[in-house]
């Protein structure tokens, strides 16, 4: 039996940012961490790095090797809590061991769709999602020549590259008539999947794999339309749900991601979630849905931390949110970016540079650079604070926008000038 | 905690603050050199901004809720528990931009050569940032903690040269 004060469930950006706000007011508590992942805390989004061989194991580290020790958490890696007793507040471990808590953080992340088809069990599928899932990839391309990833989000793209870096022949299956159409316009599509092209990576649209074919290793795929690729390996990239069985286990409220208000709060009194996990507050919508970002996760855990040791935060919420880089050219997106009609669409367009933005009643509601990024922070910091930019909206694309096109009283305050 | 604060009624967007903090930050730390003979121009991590008679240079405000550390993919970005300044660390960076993405100030410049950030780090080795002690106006002013606030000596500095965009 342990017996703790604070007990974080997961052990990536949403435990480590609650751990980080807990000690900034609460010094000697004990806090636990426990994690399914053997590794110290690491840079999730790296895991595409490490397959291309930019990055060892050593440079994913998000914090230093003596974080735990600095900030007095005991952890507890490679286990996973098997049940939730929110009434006698504990948690018990795959391997039987009882944890009581006061406060609990759901930060458990998010799980791989890997959708029902045959041949899914074969030898060589794979999802990517973590260091495991990237170090066991990287020790079957030594005999594999080509692969076929299927989706081609965020995911499927990330490894596609990699994959592609290290010499893999890669065909990109996406359902949608274009990849990365959740965080895209078709515009910024195209130039992505330019981008890819060129760098030797095939995508087939409007195209599902249907079966998976070999004996037990795989060796092909057939698609819907009877098409077959051969390949030695495939990626699952379909994209991530919210890892919510524990929270539905033990009774909390779950809709898509497990429900909290404001201040990460769940259904059940002592129990906050955040991250992939949960189904926080997006900005953009004014509303409560699964936003599976890093820095959602981090500000989220890091809202829930400040909450568990008895202060008073409340969760901004993020918007949908990504900045791409692949092979170079540099995307990045956030909020809505696909028009409709009740949005006054600007965009610029020239010499492989692109920006678009979105505005609803002079507020700005999504944007899409691509090439040049640099400004993307500014129209960022107005969208998240609702700053309305009906006064100066002819310059917001402008290469040489800056704080200076703001009402004086904004940027003086940008400059804190009153100090 | 220190801040390099502008007063923009004084900035006169002559952009020395910026020449200088590209200087410090190249390889040779030569205004010549970094400039013509030390291969890509270094990046500055201070922004000049003009619009008629007003004007005024920004870089990192070392911001109360900072999302580049929050939202940093790799922990490259931190805040420093002591000072509480925003720090970056290079060796942990993989140039994603998630960080440029979400500075309210656009002051984290991507310095493309050596795919890096490039942001305000108070000039470690100097005693004022170089911006401050070369402001010929004195426009720019570093203030600290207890209020003591330390403005640049042009006379010593003797500024050699101005540019206008």
């Amino acid at each position: 039996m342990i017996r703790t004060r604070y007990l974080i469930i997961g052990n990536s950006a949403g435990g480590i940012g609650a751990a980080e706000a807990i000690r900034q007011r609460d010094e000697s508590g004990a806090l636990t961490i426990v994690s399914g992942e053997p590794y110290h805390v690491y840079g999730r989004a790296l895991i595409s790095k490490y397959l291309c061989g930019d990055r060892t194991i050593e440079d994913m580290m998000y914090r230093g090797e003596d974080f735990y020790e600095q900030n007095k958490v005991d952890v507890i890696l490679g286990k996973n809590v098997s049940s939730l007793d929110p009434s006698a507040r504990n948690a018990t471990l795959d391997d039987g061991e009882i944890i009581e808590w006061q406060k609990l953080l759901l930060a458990t992340g998010g799980t791989p769709i890997v959708p029902k088809m045959n041949g899914s069990g074969k030898k060589g599928v794979f999802t990517f999602t973590k260091l495991d899932d990237a170090k066991a990839l990287d020790q079957y391309l030594y005999n594999a020549g080509n692969a076929v990833v299927i989706g081609g989000g965020l995911i499927g793209v990330s490894v596609s590259e990699a994959l592609s870096k290290r010499g893999i022949d890669v065909t990109i299956v996406e359902m949608k008539d274009r990849i990365l159409n959740v965080m895209l316009d078709e515009t910024a599509s195209d130039m992505a999947q330019q981008t890819l092209s060129q760098a030797g990576i095939r995508t087939i649209t409007d195209n599902t794999v249907a079966e998976i074919g070999g004996n037990e290793s795989v060796r092909e795929v057939i698609l819907n339309d009877s098409q077959v690729i051969p390949c030695d390996l495939v990626v699952m990239a379909i994209g991530v749900t919210p890892r919510t069985e524990l929270a539905t286990g033990a009774g909390i409220e779950v809709n898509r991601g497990i429900l909290v208000d404001r201040h990460m709060r769940t259904s059940a009194p002592e129990i906050y979630a955040c991250g992939d996990a949960a189904e926080a507050y997006d900005f953009i919508y004014d509303s409560n849905r699964p936003v599976p970002i890093w820095p959602g996760a981090y500000i989220g855990g890091r809202t829930a931390g400040i909450n568990m040791a008895g202060g008073d935060a409340e969760y901004p919420g993020v918007a949908a949110m990504n900045s791409l880089n692949y092979f170079g050219l540099d995307i990045v997106s956030a909020g809505i970016v696909m028009d409709g009609d009740r949005y006054e669409v600007l965009t610029e367009q020239a010499n492989g540079r692109y920006k678009k933005l979105l505005l609803e009643n002079n507020l700005i509601k999504g944007f899409v650079f691509v090439g040049d990024i640099d400004k993307s922070g500014m129209i960022f910091g107005l969208m998240k604070d609702g700053v309305d930019v009906g006064g100066f909206k002819d310059r917001l694309l402008a290469d040489d926008f800056g704080l200076i096109d703001l009402p004086e009283e904004l940027w003086r305050q940008r400059l804190e000038c009153s100090i | 905690m220190a801040k390099v604060y502008v007063d923009p009624d004084v900035c006169m967007g002559c952009g020395l603050c910026s020449v200088y903090c590209s200087v410090e930050h190249s390889r040779t730390r030569d205004i010549i050199k970094a400039f013509n003979r030390d291969g890509p121009r270094p990046v500055s991590r201070i922004r000049i901004e003009r619009e008629g008679p007003c004007a005024f240079s920004i870089q990192c405000r070392h911001c109360d809720e900072p999302w580049c550390v929050y939202s940093c993919l790799t922990g490259a970005m931190s805040r420093n528990a002591a000072s509480v300044e925003v720090e970056y660390a290079a060796d942990k960076c993989v140039g994603c931009w998630t960080c440029v993405m979400v500075c309210p100030n656009g002051v984290l410049s991507r310095d493309i050569v050596n795919h890096l950030i490039a942001k305000c780090d108070l000039c470690p080795g100097q005693e004022i940032p170089v911006c401050v002690a070369n402001c010929p106006n004195e426009a720019l002013v570093m203030i600290y903690d207890d209020g003591k606030a330390i403005r640049g000596t042009p006379e010593d500095s003797a500024p050699q040269t101005a540019i206008i965009d």
